[in-house]
């Protein structure tokens, strides 16, 4: 079994020793940090004291891989796509199946992960943000599974556009609290999520979904999500004999990234592309790449690259994909962009609905609009690259919970 | 010496507490504040706490989050804040004014701009919360300055679990660690509250009750007059005068 080689004491072994990031106080170069009010210092503290201590215990480690093999279904599939690949001409391209998980997204990676923290750390209350819904529902299930009471915040306005995973969330016996405040979208809903953490501090754990936020939390989504890379280094090696040239994912607030990117980072042969969403057009203003047209500031606990106008307010994004529509991004994809280790480019809505359609027509895949963006990079890389080089995409979610948005924007009522 | 220092020792000599109202510059419209300022001084104010609107204001309830998202629909920047400040200064040279806020637009701006446009002598005046540890207080007591802001309760500003005697405890043990006046806010809503808790610290901060105030009130004529009745309440209470004086002692 896979499982019994991808730990996450192992995960921390592979990283590098001497330069590990981030360092003792949660930065990554300039980015990062810890900027809360002063009430949330404690908790931090005491979830990165748990971490640190968890994350080297033998009987954790083993749970947590046979929930990624049982409960989630791992590994996933590292898929060749073929009839893709012929279609585009170019370089071979693989496809890291994280749609085929429980839950139907890279989330639940996660999700498993710091619920066992929370159970030993004796909370007995969840809570959580969510975007698109895919967080609140990966959140709800394990909150379920283990007997906990789950809180989700999500913004009205996602929750209009975001029905069937509302539906699912509190099918699971979550509760989804709309927030009105704001754009009334993730950004608010985080926010929202922060405030109920503060007053409710003792009680419960907060599950933040991306590799955002104070630290520990980029730290601690990355490790729980490194699994995909870990996973795809070695199917990529197994199937093809040899590491791939470059991985390309999108980036909302980079968690699906991260976790494949992070363990081939020492790896120089191999390039890596994080895509935004470029919504209506960079030039348009309508858009969420914060690495692209954004600049560093700081946000939701962190320092790192944000859409906010000339004085610092932070600005509303746009993207047809509710889980890219986030004016941050993780600090560690904010350090990679500066340190050039990994590129950043955007795609507009239009390319992204172009690569959905593709894909589930050529392959037999429905892909979320979230990795559609990463498709449609693929779809402009791959033709420019030689035959025998390899790319790994992450499709980090399937699609079902997008065809309401999908056929709304082809004038199609379901 | 900052103003901060000159107003505590001055309060001290006179026997009095601090009362501290928070309102958001700009709400409900920048035209207002100073006016507004200037009454909350008339009618009681020892030190004025000014925020800062922020588009993500998430250490705040939703009085002042709706205050902040007010004043944002009236253009209201950083820059605007300090030319307020520097307006109310005309008339009124010696009231410390405090500015509360979000990082992000201070960073934005860069430091070295604010300090300059700020002032000579900014005083950092630094939380502490129920879950501070004692290693923490110390820590931060080394750095503040003007005094030192303890946050109530958990939770978020116009809060609803105010504990007087869990409060009370708290700024003991702060006290063991520093020698500049302490300063209590968050869930102070009443005279009644407000007395209670100028018996056992140095300031008393209230920004919500103050703030959904000005909301009802809105831009009508009897704004000001509101603002100074509420306040004037808050004082007669704090000074053992009014219909709010607590009795036993604490």
């Amino acid at each position: 079994m896979q499982g019994s080689v991808d730990t996450v004491s192992e995960a921390m072994a592979d990283a590098r020793v001497g330069d590990m990031l981030p360092d003792r106080r949660g930065h990554f170069g300039v980015y990062g940090g810890r900027f809360v009010a002063e009430t949330l210092m404690k908790p931090l503290q005491e979830l990165e004291d748990a971490y640190q201590r968890f994350r080297r215990d033998p009987e954790f480690v083993a749970e947590l891989d046979a929930d990624l093999a049982h409960y989630v279904g791992r590994p996933s599939p590292l898929y060749f796509a073929a009839r893709w690949t012929q279609c585009l001409g170019g370089a071979r391209i693989f496809l890291k199946r994280e749609d085929l998980n429980h839950t139907g997204a890279h989330k639940i990676n996660n999700t498993v992960g710091q619920a066992l923290l929370a159970r030993r750390m004796n909370k007995h209350r969840i809570i959580a943000e969510t975007g698109a819904g895919q967080h609140g529902v990966a959140t709800a299930t394990v909150a379920a599974r283990a007997g906990i009471e789950c809180v989700v915040y999500m913004g009205s306005e996602d929750i209009q556009r975001q029905a069937i995973n509302v539906y699912r969330m509190k099918l699971l016996g979550a509760s989804v609290i709309p927030v009105e405040s704001g754009s009334k979208t993730l950004k608010d809903a985080l926010n929202e999520a922060l405030r109920d953490w503060v007053t409710n501090v003792d009680s419960t754990f907060y599950i933040i979904g991306t590799v955002a936020g104070p630290h520990p939390y980029p730290m601690l989504v990355r490790d729980f999500q490194t699994v995909i890379g870990r996973e795809a280094r070695a199917q990529c090696q197994e199937q093809t004999g040899r590491m791939p040239d470059a991985l390309i994912a999108c980036v909302g607030g980079g968690s699906n990234a991260m976790g494949l990117f992070f363990p081939f980072i020492e790896d120089s042969s191999v390039a890596l592309y994080g895509v935004e969403a470029a919504g209506a057009g960079l030039e348009t203003g309508r858009h969420a790449a914060s690495l692209c047209a954004g600049r560093p500031g700081v946000l939701h606990g962190n320092r790192t690259y944000l859409l906010e106008d000339i004085n610092g307010q932070i600005i509303e994004t746009h993207s047809i994909s509710a889980g890219l529509d986030y004016p941050g991004v993780g600090p560690e994809h904010a350090w990679l962009k500066d340190t050039g280790r990994a590129s950043y480019v955007a795609i507009t809505d239009a390319e992204a609905l172009v690569a959905f359609h593709d894909l589930t027509r050529i392959e037999g895949i429905i892909p979320a609009l979230e990795s559609s963006h990463a498709l449609a990079f693929t779809a402009k890389l791959a033709p420019r690259m030689e035959r025998e080089r390899i790319i790994i995409v992450n499709l980090s979610g399937r699609g079902d919970k997008d065809i309401h948005t999908v056929a709304t924007r082809a004038g199609i009522l379901l | 010496m900052g103003r901060l220092n000159r107003c505590f020792d001055a309060l001290r000599t006179r026997g009095r507490k601090a009362l501290v109202p928070f309102i958001t510059a700009g709400d409900p419209g920048p035209e207002q504040t100073p006016a507004l300022m200037q009454a909350l001084v008339e009618s009681g104010a020892d030190i004025l706490e000014l925020g800062v609107p922020f588009s993500d204001p998430m250490a705040d309830g939703p009085d002042i989050q709706r205050s902040s998202e007010r004043a944002l629909r009236r253009g209201v920047t950083l820059r605007t804040v300090l030319d307020l400040v520097r307006e109310f200064r005309a008339s009124d040279t010696h009231t410390p004014i405090v500015l509360m806020g979000y990082l992000n637009p201070i960073e934005v701006m860069g430091y070295a701009v604010f300090a300059r446009l700020g002032a000579h002598e900014i005083d950092p005046v630094f939380l502490l919360a129920p879950t501070s540890s004692e290693e923490r207080i110390a820590r931060i007591c080394a750095l503040a300055r003007g005094f030192v802001y303890y946050v109530s309760l958990k939770g978020v500003t116009g809060s609803d679990k105010l504990d007087t005697s869990a409060v009370a405890d708290k700024v003991r043990l702060i006290r063991r660690h520093t020698a500049l006046p302490i300063g209590v806010g968050f869930g102070i809503k009443d005279a009644e509250s407000a007395a209670r808790i100028a018996l056992i610290s140095d300031a008393v901060v209230v920004g919500s009750a103050l703030v959904s105030r000005i909301e009802a009130l809105g831009n009508g004529p009897n704004l000001e007059r509101g603002v100074r009745a509420f306040m004037k309440g808050l004082r007669a209470a704090m000074d053992g005068m009014g219909p709010g004086r607590v009795r036993e002692s604490l």
